[in-house]
């Protein structure tokens, strides 16, 4: 680390620290859950997971939380992904490679828009 | 970008240590490891949560769920089901004293909802020993406004304006005390943070310290830039090794990233701030005592003035400010005097935090704004008594602050009411009495604290403190009469009077806020010879109802001095010549046929 000497390298730590720190709060629009199962791992979830996290990242979107959970319980489909927005209904996507998940979120965390070629289950359980 | 997708904080402050932090934090990590999730989940430790007394705790980000009073097996199952499935394990969050489950955001505790924070805004929230979360939080973000928007003046008008006051007792105007510092002559000028915290059950200090290093070395430069100093040292007590070594590891990263050293933000103003471990003698928490203490000498208190505004460490002027206190200059830079203004009362204003202990149910740390009152700080807040009886009082301020009986409870706290009652506000100790307490012996409690720490230098304190205890002993044990209250006044006040530090001045404090506000129960220990809260040993007996006895015999097996005589389903009874007072009959008794009395 070489010196800080302005208010703009102070400004680009903050900025790059507080996207990690931002994770912690809790006032978030949505929420994306990644299905880490066993048979999740094994179709590539944790790839989906780092697409996610890229994508959220790149687009500069720190109000949407991303977790992972256990098997949702369709393992035919995996990776799973639940994508739930504030007052929306929460949908399931399946088949999420990383590619997907892109488009998953440029078009329903960005657009607002559900990606239909991919959802498997809108509603709650 | 790290591939964080949960964070996992947990407490790591000395109440969490000592209930098991460490052995839930290996659980939490090993199982995390179990499941392939370390890639994903971080384990934080933090400072001092200040729910201590639920301990330890961690609270998982983002969902902000707070759980309590863990085990290594409950953080096996936490991992297993929130962290791997998303599903809230009920069983280790919080429950209100009514039963009732809370929500499981953090912030909605009714515990943290009241709180306002300011001093520990970061303290339970960021990663202590990484300056990059300090800076996410807007840290040294002031000091660089320091540097590139302010004159010195300026800067101390701010302080000036904002109210602030000392948090460390005594509550003189920060700002003041820096614009007298910066007045005073003198080429070299220095900066210290009193870190040493004597105050038995106040950790308000250590717990800034541990939980977020920065803010303090943050304002220390500030104020160096402020009065001319180039040099700081922080003064801790060696009882505090992991805030010394969060400290240390603070410097070398504040040095790294040109936040300490020589051309601070690239500016023209170079500042170092150096550790002294102090040896943890209460006398040295006076500043006079500590500067002696800073150069190598005894820590002993010298006559004031001159005052280190003029004539500090090394007969240079000092700016000597608490850790607290330094806590709150960053946020009244960032935000302004009028925002800080905006808090707490008019004369008080801002926040405070206290330590809350004793017989209440959330013991901790709490950061509330000035003027809250004693009410709502012990019952909404702190949860009301834990023993299930009234609260009797609250003694504010440590061992050199009052108490203030229940009648009190609607005052506002700040230091003007609190000094009106004959308490203090102090470092913000507040232990919590109930009718179980006597107020006889707490005075002679507090007092015995003061006679130990007194460091003898001057008479009335050595001598005339050891006198004051030497009497409610007396009274404690049954042989005090009405003359001795007097006295008891007249020596408190004389004390008060002719010490020459701050420890002398205030030790008979506790005395004489309770003769004040408990004169009857001194009364009755004089006159009746009786202990109304059933506390003092010599004025108690113990005796069995022997319409509730049946003669089990529990209790004649049980005692350790074979006071208690009778056969087997006969009724017993106990020879208070031999009691020893123990209580272990009255625990064993499943009939309830034995108590105390008095006399
Ligand atoms: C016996 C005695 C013990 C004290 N202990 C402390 C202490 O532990 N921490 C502290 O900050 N101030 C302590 N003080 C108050 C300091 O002397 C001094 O007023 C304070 O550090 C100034 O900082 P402030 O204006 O920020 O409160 C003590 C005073 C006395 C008389
Ligand atoms: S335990 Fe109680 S009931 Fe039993 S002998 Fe003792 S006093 Fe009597
Ligand atoms: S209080 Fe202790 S010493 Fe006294 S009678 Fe009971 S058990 Fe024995
Ligand atoms: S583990 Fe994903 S459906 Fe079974
Ligand atoms: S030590 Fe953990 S909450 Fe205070």
């Amino acid at each position: 680390m070489s010196k800080v000497k302005s208010i703009e390298e102070l400004m680009k730590i903050k900025e790059r620290a507080l996207k990690e720190l931002q994770l912690r709060d809790t006032g978030k629009r949505g929420k994306i859950t990644v299905a880490m199962g066993t048979c999740g791992i094994a179709a590539g979830a944790k790839e989906t997971l780092r697409a996610i996290v890229e994508a959220l990242a790149e687009n500069n979107i720190n109000d949407v939380a991303v977790v992972q959970s256990g098997c949702m319980g369709l393992c035919e489909v995996e990776p799973t992904v639940e994508v739930r927005l504030e007052g929306q209904e929460p949908v399931v996507y399946g088949h999420v490679t990383p590619e997907n998940a892109k488009r998953i979120v440029k078009l329903h965390i960005m657009a607002n828009q559900i990606v239909s070629d991919l959802m498997v289950r809108k509603g709650e359980m | 970008m790290p591939l964080t997708t949960s964070t996992v904080l947990i407490c790591a402050g000395g109440a969490c240590i000592s209930s098991g932090e460490a052995s839930v934090k290996e659980a939490l990590k090993k199982e995390i490891r179990k499941y392939g999730l370390d890639e994903v989940v971080r384990v934080v430790e933090t400072g001092c949560m200040g729910a201590c007394s639920l301990g330890p705790i961690i609270v998982i980000y983002p969902d902000g769920v707070f759980y309590q009073k863990l085990t290594p097996r409950a953080a096996e199952k936490i991992v297993q089901e929130h962290l791997l499935k998303g599903r809230i394990v009920q069983e280790y969050l919080y429950k209100m004293p009514t039963g009732e489950v809370v929500p499981e955001a953090m912030d909605k505790l009714p515990f943290f909802a009241k709180q306002v924070k300011i001093a520990t805004r970061n303290v339970g929230y960021i990663d202590p020993s990484n300056i990059e979360e300090y800076i996410a939080r807007d840290g040294y973000f002031a000091l660089n406004k320091v540097l590139t928007q302010m004159s010195p003046e300026q800067v101390i008008e701010e302080i000036k304006r904002s109210g602030l006051r000392g948090r460390g007792g005594a509550g003189f105007p920060t700002g003041l005390k820096w614009e007298l510092t910066r007045k005073a002559k003198g080429d070299r000028k220095y900066i210290v943070c009193n870190a040493d915290e004597g105050d038995p059950g106040a950790f308000m200090d250590r717990s800034i310290l541990e939980g977020d290093p920065h803010t303090v070395l943050e304002a220390m430069v500030i104020a160096g830039y402020a009065i001319g100093a180039h040099q700081g040292y922080i003064y801790v007590r060696a009882e505090y090794p992991l805030a010394i070594e969060r400290l240390q590891i603070a410097i070398a990263q504040a040095k790294e990233f040109g936040f300490l050293g020589e051309n601070i933000l690239g500016s023209e103003f170079g500042f170092d701030i150096e550790i002294r471990i102090g040896a943890g003698a209460f006398v040295c928490g006076e500043e006079t005592a500590l500067i002696a203490s800073i150069e190598g000498k005894r820590g002993q208190p010298r006559v004031k003035p001159p005052y280190p505004a003029q004539s500090g460490v090394w007969g240079c002027p000092t700016v000597i400010n608490n850790v607290e206190t330094f806590a709150c200059v960053p946020p009244i830079i960032i935000k302004g005097a009028d925002w800080f203004r905006s808090i707490g009362t008019p004369t008080s204003p801002g926040t405070k935090v206290f330590a809350l202990a004793g017989k209440i149910t959330n013991t901790g740390l709490v950061e509330v704004p000035m003027g809250i009152t004693i009410k709502e700080l012990l019952y909404e807040i702190g949860g009301g008594s834990s023993t299930g009886k009234k609260i009797k009082a609250v003694q504010t301020g440590g061992p050199s602050g009052g108490c203030i009986p229940s009648e009190y409870f609607d005052t506002p706290v700040d230091y003007e009411s609190l000094q009106k009652l004959g308490a203090i506000m102090g470092s913000g100790g507040m232990i919590v009495m109930d009718e179980d307490d006597c107020m006889v012996d707490v005075a002679r409690f507090f007092l015995e604290f003061t006679v130990d720490e007194s460091c003898g230098k001057c008479t009335p304190c050595r001598e005339g403190t050891r006198q004051m205890l030497k009497i409610l002993e007396k009274i404690t044990s049954g042989e005090g009469s009405e003359k001795d209250l007097i006295e008891l006044e007249t020596l408190g006040n004389i004390i008060k009077d002719t010490s020459l530090c701050g420890l002398g001045q205030t030790a008979p404090n506790p005395v004489l806020s309770t003769l004040r506000y408990y004169r009857h129960e001194y009364e009755a220990h004089v006159r009746e010879k009786r202990c109304p809260a059933l506390r003092c040993k010599a004025l108690v007996r113990y005796v069995i109802d022997p319409s509730k006895c049946v003669g089990c015999t529990a209790c004649a097996r049980v005692c350790p001095v074979n006071a208690i005589s009778g056969e087997l389903r006969k009724v017993h009874t106990i020879d208070n010549d031999v009691c020893v007072r123990c209580g272990s009959c009255i625990e064993v008794c499943r009939f309830g046929a034995i108590s105390k009395v008095s006399p």
